[in-house]
């Protein structure tokens, strides 16, 4: 069995000006739902409370609700979350403090309501925890991509780390993009997930640089669109074959991993999916729009340089 | 040609082995326990009262499959395990050693909590080989993130710097014109010049944990004090660890199984509470404020008389009965600090500071009490216990010492107590999070399946597509999951859901080397090289690049971990070993697989790898 029985050369980069003209749409689009409507961040971020419920029975949202409603000052949601039989509580921080009480009154309120209901989970955080975690994870974002970017230089080329960053940044933004877009639920394992997937689809753009180094020694007489197309084409099978695996991973987990990693591994799959494009397309490209030339990479550094001083 | 010499097989054997042993405990269950342990920290656990719980239960007609003593870290217990299907023997021994070791309900002095203890067998233990350690979302529970107010920590040592001040300055005859607080700074205010330089040499002198600045001119003249920053940094260490300790007392009452009490950055800790469901108690305990009294003895009650008698503890662990006067001398929330040092005879004693309203009160009672003795009590649920009777030796103000016929240990142990009875700072509850024991079960199962199901797609495709290749990749995967738990289990990390989610993200990741390396193997093949060229070449040629990839998913999972908190870090942590194994297993594993099975083949026609599709072959047809 083999999927791919591919003739010849793919000639990947004559469409890379359409799809990175695409590209760019979909990430000023994923900005502009980004800046405009915003990530619906959980309260790790945002500080509160959120409580889980279940009840004997299917539960009855709107009962709840107004059973609440006078306890709870400001925006607060009932929903139902995973099963009909459970509910989610979100409540707003309370001012002035003192909000870890806030769950044990309005359990006392739906247990009067209904004495079959269980509080199956409770979360309070305070405001200062949220500024943080904010905070770390915009300088782990930033931890990243240096560490990547210098990772790359070192081992490639610096047209190949910028050129990696900015295609593995356009898959985290468009993601990000996404969650905004449908107003999912952004909380720490979300992020985590987004991190992940930087990391795993920078691990892609590797793969190809590395056979795009293999095939500059190779391939002496073609020229840079010639042999970044024959290296995408020589590792297209790779691509969708491992990629095809991690996605049997996370679409598991998605559908058997239950609410509590519902958003983590949707991240991870609509990640997943920017990463293979992104890595295909739009790295190589820039890559090769930053005029990446054989002598990058295949001569010794100092020659490189003597080169390039003297025009 | 692909051979490993014998030794590699063996490194990489023995790597396994190992890999498997300690992926053993997870596989032997809990069985049902009892846990012993002390409700105040007065009463101490030591292995005598393991043979104490062992003759109880023998009485009782009770039969423990073991009974051992756990020397923790910061509370000691005895623990007693059960036969995994004898429940309700554990719900008898739990009455039976109530009854027995607290003979005054109203006033327990030990808790016995129900407990599951792993069935790890003694030769996995001896070895360290533990199940892995499981995070509050996967066994319920209550964690509890407090931020301790290290302002008020400050401004209790800064109370303490101006009282000080004020003495030494009179000591000296240098007039001031009063001491003012702003913030952290004390201002201490001058009209002549040369009585502030006077001030600042002595202060200078004595007061080394400040750092002093001249302010103003003409006749308002400022010396400006603040904390160096090592005494900063001193007080708010101090001030953490006896919150943690003051703690570690309360929570014992709770009779939680395995507490964890942790300091988180500077100024947080960290409680987490497994299986405990009732918040509201556990809140309450955690927020209530133990509080110390200093209080004159009454030599003339008698014990049955109408005077407040409390027992008394003694250095040697005798207990007694002292009686109180009424009036309270000093009160906890006025103690600054209490430390075990040494006095001027170079015995064993303990300094207690106390704040300047205390110090005040206590000049005023010792003044008038020479030769009289005097108890420090400390209250634990409403109950007194005299923990120091001492006689007065001579007038004192808000330092003072505390010396008999103590040893260092026991000077330690009752400057931790008069500690104990006051919280160093106030602390907020900050973060809090419930989880309840059936949604933790049902966590573990949701993970293991998702992870399981993801496993299994991938080890059918794998294997149709790529033959005894990807079987051998397949079994290199199950080493991996193998080895990250093994890896887990010793380092005893938490795993929470989000580290599960990792295992499987790990597993999803991992087989790409399987694959860069089999789609290498085939290229070579479909280049022409002869099978066992096409297996060496294959897998130099993948590594360069499997290094280059996991590498730089590494980055990115350090920097998780660096700044990753709570779900995140548990994800971090299985991110990176994870990557960590996946590279053991995929490279060197499958490898040793390969040369174990087509290795020693000197006249090898073809490997197994699925088909591999020639295009020159396809256009000759």
């Amino acid at each position: 069995m083999e999927f791919f029985r591919i003739k010849r050369t793919i000639p990947f980069m004559r469409y890379s000006l359409i799809l990175n003209a695409i590209s760019l749409i979909s990430f000023l689009i994923a900005v502009f739902f980004l800046v405009t409507r915003g990530l619906a961040l959980s309260i790790e971020f945002t500080g509160g409370t959120v409580m889980e419920v279940s009840y004997p029975q299917a539960a009855e949202v709107e009962k709840i609700r107004s059973a609440i409603a006078p306890k709870v000052e400001g925006e607060f949601s009932v929903q139902n979350f995973g099963t009909a039989r459970d509910v989610l509580i979100r409540l707003p921080l309370r001012e002035g403090g003192n909000s870890g009480q806030q769950a044990q009154q309005i359990m006392e309120v739906l247990q009067v309501q209904d004495a079959g209901a269980k509080l199956q989970r409770v979360e309070f955080v305070g405001p200062q925890v949220g500024e943080e975690l904010a905070h770390d994870g915009g300088l782990a974002l930033l931890l990243v991509i240096v560490g990547i970017m210098i990772y790359l230089a070192f081992r490639f080329e610096w047209k190949f780390s910028v050129a990696a960053i900015i295609a593995n940044l356009h898959d985290v933004i468009l993601v990000l993009g996404v969650f905004a877009i449908f107003r999912w639920e952004f909380s720490l394992p979300v992020l985590a997930a987004v991190l992940a997937v930087l990391g795993y689809s920078v691990n892609e753009s590797v793969i190809i640089f590395d056979r795009v180094r293999e095939h500059f020694k190779k391939m002496r007489r073609a020229d840079t669109q010639e042999v970044i197309n024959s290296a995408i084409t020589a590792t297209i099978s790779r691509t969708m074959i491992t990629h095809g695996s991690t996605l049997c991973m996370t679409l598991a987990m998605f559908f058997f991993g239950g609410p509590a990693l519902h958003y983590f591994a949707l991240a991870l799959t609509i990640g997943i999916i920017f990463g293979i494009y992104s890595s295909v397309f739009v790295a190589a490209a820039i890559a090769m729009y930053l005029g990446v030339k054989r002598e990058d990479l295949v001569k010794p550094a100092r020659k490189d340089e003597t080169q390039e001083i003297v025009p | 040609m692909n051979r490993y010499p014998l030794w590699k097989y063996i490194a990489i054997g023995i790597a396994l082995l190992f890999g498997l042993v300690y992926t053993l405990p997870n596989f032997f269950g809990e069985s049902p326990a009892l846990q012993i342990s002390g409700a105040k920290s007065t009463v101490k656990v030591d292995p005598a009262l393991m043979s104490r719980v062992e003759s109880i239960l023998g009485s009782a007609g009770i039969k423990p499959d073991n009974v051992y003593f756990d020397a923790g870290a910061q509370s000691s217990s005895v623990r007693v395990r059960f036969r995994p299907t004898e429940a309700e023997q554990q719900l008898k021994g739990r009455e039976a050693l109530e009854r027995a070791l607290n003979p005054d309900a109203a006033d327990p002095g030990y808790t016995v909590a129900l407990n599951l203890v792993p069935n790890t067998p003694a030769w996995l233990r001896a070895i360290h080989a533990l199940p892995m350690y499981l995070g509050l979302d996967l066994r319920g529970g209550v964690h509890f993130l407090m931020q301790v107010d290290m302002r008020a920590a400050v401004d209790k040592r800064l109370e303490t710097f101006t009282s000080d001040m004020r003495t030494l300055l009179r000591e000296k005859n240098i007039r001031h014109a009063g001491i003012t607080r702003e913030g952290e700074t004390l201002v201490i205010a001058f009209r002549e010049a040369e009585a502030r330089a006077r001030a600042e040499d002595v202060l200078r002198d004595s007061l080394r944990e400040l750092q002093f600045r001249e302010e103003g001119s003409g006749t308002d003249l400022s010396l400006v004090t603040t904390l160096t920053p090592a005494t900063r940094k001193e007080v708010q260490d101090s001030a953490l660890k006896q919150n943690i300790s003051t703690l570690h007392n309360r929570i014992n009452e709770l009779g939680v199984a395995e507490p964890v009490i942790q300091q988180q950055g500077a100024d947080r800790i960290v409680v987490q509470l497994p299986g405990v469901q009732d918040v509201a108690r556990a809140k309450q305990l955690i927020g209530r404020t133990a509080t110390l009294e200093i209080r004159m003895v009454d030599t003339a009650a008698q014990p049955g008389s109408a005077a407040l008698m409390v027992p008394e503890r003694r250095a040697n662990g005798v207990t007694g009965q002292v009686g109180l006067k009424r009036e309270v001398v000093v009160t906890g929330n006025q103690l600054n600090n209490a430390a075990a040092t040494m006095d001027q005879n170079q015995r064993p004693a303990v300094s207690v500071r106390l704040d300047e309203a205390g110090g005040r009160a206590m000049r005023a009672i010792t003044r008038d009490n020479i030769g009289k003795p005097m108890a420090i009590v400390l209250y634990e649920k409403g109950k007194g216990e005299a923990i120091s009777v001492a006689t007065i030796q001579g007038e004192f103000g808000n330092q003072f010492q505390i010396t008999g016929n103590f040893s260092v240990q026991e000077t330690t142990d009752l400057a931790l107590l008069i500690r104990s009875g006051s919280l160093a700072a106030p602390m907020e509850i900050i973060e809090e999070r419930l989880v309840g024991p059936s949604l933790g079960a049902e966590n573990i199962k949701r993970g293991f399946y998702s992870t399981l199901y993801g496993f299994a797609a991938i080890a059918v495709f794998m294997i149709l597509y790529y033959r005894v290749f990807g079987l051998i990749s397949v079994v290199a995967l199950a080493c991996n999951v193998m080895m990250l738990i093994a890896l887990l289990s010793l380092l005893q990390a938490t795993l929470t859901l989000p580290g599960i989610a990792a295992i499987a993200l790990a597993l999803g990741m991992a087989i790409d080397a399987n694959v860069l390396i089999n789609e290498r193997v085939r290229e070579e093949l479909r280049n022409g090289r002869p099978p066992q060229q096409a297996i060496a070449e294959g897998y130099d040629k993948a590594f360069a690049t499997i290094l280059d990839s996991n590498i730089t998913t590494l980055i990115a999972g350090v920097a998780l971990l660096i700044f990753g908190s709570g779900p995140v870090r548990g994800f971090a942590v299985v991110h990176c070993l994870g990557i960590l194994t996946s590279i053991f297993t995929a490279v060197f594993v499958s490898r040793a697989l390969v040369n174990l099975i087509y290795g020693s083949r000197k006249k090898l026609a073809a490997i197994s790898v699925g088909q591999v599709w020639r295009p020159d072959a396809a256009a000759a047809k």
